[in-house]
């Protein structure tokens, strides 16, 4: 148990240093939250102008603006770690490696929070749905998939971070993964804006805890052989 | 020797097999001609899901044993189930534009779930050849590859609640088959395929691995010739 309790205070740790870092810097945040904006607007322009048309796809727009803004965030939180080789550093210290992926991942979670949220009001007001009819689901909606995207993003940016083709190989190895996260994420969404008719939001927001506790798991367990020699 | 006549056997099986599922089965009442494309096509699918199982739990192996073998058989299960993914949804295409009047079915979630399986499997490819060291080559696709492998039930599971009208898994409910709607006939004719696919399947893993481990020993061969090299500029300097 105590073994347990160290563990969470070196996650806490790492995340904190990654929030700090953050809110100094603001390298993850700022430039995602406006990309995830501008992908919207984009996806308004591409189905727009037709209202009733927007609104329908209004939670798929929101969860693909969340997806893909969260790969660029991923990605930033792990180019901190590549400077300086910060993340050889990590990888020396004398802590078990879950400690250091659930910080990391802690870290990835925070800012898909901002992200999340944020998207979701700017959906609101762009596509004209109604957020405030239904925000305690949406904002479970919105919690269960920012861990899902920050678990498996944490992952597989740890994968990418010091490859070449980091830029493209991130999205390409990441997004499949994330297929089925998108899938519960936005019908749970959809349900939740039109005020759950069929009872089937649950069912969805299960799939979701599903998602997270093996992408979790997975993540723990494997990003320590990334440390050694990944 | 043994692998030649391996081949040979899995030859003259894969020709036999199909023999008999264009000319010797009776078409399907129903879906005419077209069903024929339906055992090739399941036993394409039913060895890629072997594959990349033999792939996760090749990279498990070289985990735990870190030894480079496990990973010349990770390389070839991914590329040998690209293939057959890549085939079996060729077939299903094939087959869906008589049977349904499109090739592409949104609604059918094991057609989506192999799309995604290309998807994933291509990436770690693509990863595996942007990495040039050995050991680190193995390790990020030996995680990677189990995560795809952890992923695909979730995939299959979210996509068939999504909504579904594929038939249903035919050798998976045993009723069908025992079911004289289903005659004697197919079911003998797809196991048969399947046997003869599985041992085509035999064949190439054995050959990729093969090659996988002489392009190793390649590797291994010019990065020594590359330290020999330095170490004589370095003695001469």
């Amino acid at each position: 148990m105590s073994a347990l309790r160290r563990d969470a205070g070196i996650a806490l740790a790492i995340a904190r240093k990654d929030a700090l870092s953050e809110l100094r810097g603001r390298h993850a945040t700022v430039s995602t939250l406006f990309f995830a904006a501008v992908v919207l607007l984009l996806f308004g322009f591409a189905l727009g102008p037709d209202a009733e048309r927007l609104a329908d796809a209004a939670p798929g727009l929101l969860w693909l603006a969340v997806m893909f803004a969260g790969i660029l965030a991923v990605n930033r939180l792990h180019l901190l770690e590549t400077d300086d080789d910060a993340l050889e550093q990590l990888a020396l210290y004398p802590v078990s490696r879950r400690a250091i992926y659930a910080g990391k991942a802690l870290g990835g979670l925070a800012v898909m929070l901002v992200l999340g949220i944020v998207v979701l009001g700017a959906v609101g007001i762009l596509f004209a749905v109604d957020v405030a009819g239904a925000v305690v689901p949406l904002l479970v909606t919105i919690v269960l998939g920012a861990i899902g995207i920050a678990a498996v993003g944490t992952f597989y940016a740890g994968v990418t971070v010091r490859l070449r083709a980091r830029e493209v190989m991130l999205p390409l190895l990441m997004l499949p993964v994330l297929a089925p996260l998108l899938l519960a994420a936005v019908k749970a969404t959809a349900a939740a804006f039109a005020g759950d008719p069929f009872g089937e939001l649950g069912a969805w927001l299960q799939l979701l805890v599903a998602f997270d506790v093996v992408m979790v798991v997975a993540g723990a367990a494997t990003y320590g052989f990334l440390l050694e020699d990944g | 020797m043994m692998t030649r006549v391996l081949g040979a056997v899995a030859l003259v099986a894969v020709v036999a097999a199909t023999f008999v599922a264009l000319r010797v089965v009776p078409p399907d009442v129903n879906q005419g001609e077209a069903q024929r494309i339906m055992y090739p096509h399941v036993a394409s699918a039913w060895l890629a899901y072997l594959s990349f199982g033999v792939t996760a739990l090749a990279g498990i192996g070289w985990l735990w044993k870190r030894d480079l073998r496990f990973d010349a058989v990770a390389l070839a299960g991914a590329e040998i189930g690209v293939i057959f993914t890549a085939f079996a949804i060729w077939g299903g295409m094939m087959w869906g534009q008589p049977v349904w009047g499109v090739m592409w079915q949104w609604e059918d979630p094991r057609l989506t779930t192999t799309a995604l399986l290309l998807a994933l499997y291509v990436g770690y490819l693509l990863l595996r050849r942007l990495t040039d060291e050995p050991e680190r080559r193995a390790t990020r696709a030996a995680i990677v590859g189990i995560v795809a492998a952890v992923d695909i039930p979730i995939v299959h599971f979210s996509v068939e609640w999504w909504r579904g009208l594929h038939q249903t898994a035919t050798i998976g409910s045993p009723d069908r088959i025992l079911n004289p709607a289903a005659p004697m006939a197919f079911v003998g004719t797809l196991l048969g395929m399947l046997g003869a696919f599985t041992l085509a399947w035999l064949y190439l893993m054995i050959r990729r691995y093969q090659l996988a481990r002489a392009e190793a020993a390649r590797e291994e061969a010019a990065r020594r010739g590359h330290l020999l090299r330095a170490r004589i500029i370095e003695l001469t300097e």
